[in-house]
């Protein structure tokens, strides 16, 4: 008999002795090791036992009576602290065991961030039936509350045990999105709503500080402040290959411990399985491969052929409800094309990646009914070339003709009493009937029968029938969608992200079913003006969505240098800013100082790296960004007014700079210009601003509506009062009306042409609405009213204006 | 290939880019999704804009002065347009980004 000694009673080992012992029966003198005090049992399944769906009981594989049978002598809760491969023993606390051969399967352990407080009384991973009765217990009392940290996987399984046994449980995850390997944006989004909507706190984008208690874990603090009361932290960031042992023992390791396709490590008498193991620059952590592993490492022991490959693997969460599925590789690869279905209604999403005419990776929200037969294309690569029309739409759709894969024939088919629009409860009879009586474009229908009138997303649809109903006689709307990734106009799209709530650029493209995976260069900065002007606490702005120079915040020359411009309130400065301004000119070799229209000065032909540091000079000075280059407020141009023109009625200057004051900072749709001039002579050419106030002895007109650029335009009278304190909160309404309700990149007076300069009028008159748009611009502005320059120029952020690696240096050195 | 270590993959923000200097001139280094990596040229054909500074999207970029859009992958221009870029082998490993130098190197022995 082969003296077999095991290292570590888990999942992969256990099948490694059922198939030994089915296959050769008696030929094995079996030794099993376990640091747990107990057999192996299915490790996956903790997350039913912890939900209370399973009892510990019903997930043990091998009893006491398993191991009897097959004469394994089990060593549980017995630590193996040393392999002496060269008289072939290996040693614990109980002494020594020789084997003729040996497995190591020592699995992972879980990984501890080191924050302040991980070693709390409280702190636990998520690896074992001893983690997952703490996590049971901590359950046990009212009210409790728990903190995950760790979106992934393990993590979320935990968080939804936890809330199933009525913990109040919250997630921390650290990147943008939770499952962040498995699963893109989109999916990740819809996770996190799946998630909410069952009562569980989600943070994404979440720095953990501390973890703080008095004894024992009580709060989890954010690197942001936030304060989270917690009974029990679960941490559940990654695993790492407990490669110790075999490491010790002189093995050769890499990230774990290295073995050929026979499972034999770089000691041919020493085998090893499982978690522990690194097979080709890979390592394992879901069941399938360990199995795989497994059945070839007893035949291997048995003296049998057979070689483990690395096959594709596929992930669902089990997590009741919420059904997703994620397989292959969907995010790397040269020469790849996607498929994106989405169906907000349903809250479903499907994208699958192709290359060369083979699926290679899927991920699935919502509806993965078909993720099966997917995932079989993935596993046997499948030419799909031929069915790549319709291949979203899964099996049922294939050899079944062309019917299916063209929409309007699917709506055609519909019949009558088919839903159309969910909001207004409205059928497809009733528009056909509405067509019939006459209704020929949307907006017909929308007045007749409602449908499409709430929250739009049945648009498509609704068109659909007008053109199945009338053939060649409908004529499909002149609006034109807001780029080749939607079929929605910019109005659609604002409307829909404040009736629906919509806070983020994926819940955006989901909801709204985009037909790209994350947009375009046309809509991403729209939808991202949108979100953080209609949500400014919630949503951050993303630079990834910005031009470049709204990004670097200065404006791109033509040989790709730079322009930097400082504020200048209202157009006035003092000698040391002029100073300030000739040494960082000297200093950075500007070649080009200018004076601009806007009464500012303008330094050109800064190079990228020097940004930063001519930010940092300019600021010691008391010098802000002056926003040149963004879409948002400009420049306030005035003139000297009361305090030395003869002829000055009130203090323009004044004026000017306290408005540049108040809306500095803040992005509009396009940018915006204001002027101010003391008297109506106009020195400051307020009336062909965006906002113009002319002062008069009486008080204040103000104008809007002006444009001296490729359109010139006067001002239009908006408002005429009496003080400067009804001056800015005219304009300051004007503004945020603006950014509430205008088309990106329409400047004011495209919109004021578009909604009309009365509707204007009658909404800053009323002094409800106006409050309104005034609070409103308040809150975003504390957010927004702050200088980037200050922010970029801070060494974390300034490095990401160098390259990010310099070859020619690096070769020189 | 000599794969060059040229930093970690979070220097680089998703869907933004940076610049690595090499005798061929700059490397655009862009990072798609989180481990999801291209490298092209990072001057624009047409008129020599810096793609690096473009907005990235699926796996293309546009070029930040006058919209053309490249596809990271082949380097050719899509739609209507025409023009290629450069491409360039790079990858992720461990969080660092490794880039093939041999085509910078080979230069550089001659």
């Amino acid at each position: 008999m082969t003296r077999l000694v095991v290292i570590g009673a888990g999942m992969a080992s256990g099948r490694v002795l059922e198939h030994l012992f089915d296959a050769a029966p008696g030929a094995f003198e079996v030794t099993l090791f376990n640091a747990e005090p107990r057999g192996n049992y299915n490790r996956i399944m903790l997350s039913p036992v912890l939900s209370g769906e399973k009892s510990y009981a019903e997930i043990v594989t091998h009893d006491d009576a398993w191991y009897a049978e097959h004469g394994v002598a089990c060593r549980f809760g017995e630590r193996v602290t040393g392999i002496d491969r060269s008289r072939k023993v290996v040693t614990s606390a109980g002494g020594e065991v020789a084997y003729d051969k040996l497995i190591l399967a020592t699995g992972s352990n879980p990984f501890i961030i080191p924050f302040p407080g991980h070693d709390l009384p409280g702190v636990v991973a998520y690896r074992d039936l001893e983690d997952t009765a703490a996590m049971i217990e901590a359950a046990g009392t009212p009210g409790a509350s728990a903190v995950v940290i760790g979106g992934g996987l393990l993590g979320l399984e935990a968080a939804a045990g936890l809330r199933l046994r009525g913990m109040e449980v919250t997630v921390l995850h650290n990147t943008g999105h939770l499952m962040d390997r498995q699963l893109d944006e989109t999916a990740g989004y819809l996770l996190k709503k799946d998630l909410e909507n069952r009562g569980i706190r989600v943070i994404t984008s979440a720095n953990t500080k501390a973890i703080e208690g008095n004894g024992r874990v009580e709060r989890v603090v954010l690197e942001d402040g936030t304060t989270l009361s917690s009974d029990i932290v679960v941490m559940a960031v990654g695993i790492r290959p407990a490669t110790h042992l075999g490491q010790a023992a002189g093995l050769e390791t890499g990230r774990a411990i290295k073995v050929d396709a026979q499972m034999r490590t770089s000691d041919p008498d020493i085998f090893a399985v499982g978690e522990c193991v690194e097979f080709d620059g890979t390592l394992f952590g879901l069941v399938a491969p360990l199995y795989d592993q497994a059945k070839v490492l007893a035949k291997t022991l048995m003296g049998e052929d057979d070689a483990f490959r690395v096959k594709e693997l596929s992930t669902k969460l089990k997590v009741t409800g919420c059904d997703l599925f994620s397989a292959g590789d969907f995010t790397a690869g040269e020469m790849r094309e996607d498929i994106v279905y989405r169906d907000p209604a349903r809250g479903i999403y499907k994208r699958l990646v192709i290359e060369d005419d083979r699926l290679v990776g899927a991920v699935m929200y919502g509806d993965t009914s078909d993720s099966t037969w997917f995932f079989g294309l993935i596993k046997d690569g499948t030419d799909i070339e031929e069915m790549r029309d319709t291949l979203i739409f899964g099996p049922a759709f294939q050899g079944g003709g062309g019917a299916a894969a063209d929409p309007l024939a699917a709506v055609a088919a519909l019949p009558p009493e088919a839903e159309i629009c969910g909001c207004n409860g409205v059928c497809k009879g009733r528009i056909v009937e509405a067509i019939d009586g006459g209704a020929a474009s949307l907006s017909d229908i929308r007045a007749v029968t409602k449908a499409s009138a709430s929250c739009g997303t049945c648009t498509g649809l609704v068109e659909q029938v007008l053109a199945v109903t009338m053939g060649d006689a409908y004529a499909s709307p002149a609006a034109q969608p807001v780029c080749g990734c939607t079929d929605l106009t910019h109005e659609d799209v604002r409307r829909l992200i404040k009736s629906r709530e919509l806070k983020s650029q994926p819940a955006v493209w989901q909801e709204l079913g985009w037909t790209t995976p994350n947009g375009c260069h046309v809509c991403r900065p729209a939808i991202n003006f949108y979100l953080l002007a209609d949500w400014p606490l919630d949503y951050a702005d993303d630079p990834q969505s910005r031009f470049v120079n709204e990004r670097n915040h200065a404006n791109i020359q033509k040989d790709g240098t730079y322009s930097v411009m400082p504020r200048m309130w209202g157009g006035i400065t003092t000698p040391a800013e002029l100073r300030a301004l000739a040494d960082a000119a000297e200093k950075y070799g500007v070649p080009t100082v200018k004076v601009t229209g806007g009464q500012r000065i303008d330094l050109l032909g800064v190079r990228k790296e020097d940004l930063p540091a001519i930010w940092y000079d300019l600021n010691q000075a008391g010098m802000v960004s002056g926003h040149a280059y963004t879409k948002g407020l400009r420049t306030v141009k005035t003139c000297v007014g009361s305090d030395w023109c003869r002829f000055g009625t009130q203090d323009s200057t004044g004026l000017g700079i306290k408005l540049e004051k108040v809306l500095w900072g803040s992005w509009t749709p396009h940018k915006v210009k204001l002027g101010v001039s003391g008297c109506p002579r106009n020195c400051a050419e307020a009336t062909c601003k965006d906002v113009g106030i002319v002062c008069v002895e009486s008080g204040y007109e103000i104008g809007v509506g002006g444009a001296a650029g490729m359109d010139v335009r006067e001002t239009e009278p908006l408002a005429k009062v009496a003080t400067e304190e009804e001056a800015i909160a005219i304009v300051t309404a004007f503004v945020q009306l603006y950014r509430e309700s205008a088309k990106y990149l329409d400047r004011p007076y495209k919109w004021i042409g578009k909604v009309g300069l009365d509707w204007v009028r009658d909404q800053l008159a009323d002094a409800e609405i106006r409050a309104g748009l005034i609070d409103r611009f308040e809150i975003s502005q504390s957010v927004y009213r702050k200088d980037p320059w200050a922010e970029h120029a801070k060494p974390d952020t300034a490095r990401r204006f160098h390259p990010l690696a310099d070859l020619n240096v690096e070769a020189a050195e | 290939m000599n794969w060059i270590d040229i930093g970690a993959v979070d220097e680089i923000p998703v869907r933004g880019s940076r610049i690595v200097k090499t005798r061929d001139g700059c490397v655009a280094v862009f990072r798609t999704g989180p481990d999801e990596v291209f490298a092209t040229s990072d001057r624009c054909p047409h008129k020599g804009g810096p793609l690096s500074e473009g907005i990235v999207h699926d796996r293309k970029v546009t070029c930040p002065l006058h919209n053309m859009v490249y596809s990271l992958e082949t380097g050719k221009a899509q739609g209507a347009d025409e023009g290629v870029i450069e491409t360039y082998p790079v990858r992720v490993e461990a969080g660092r980004l490794l880039l093939d130098g041999s085509r910078f190197a080979a230069r550089g022995a001659a």
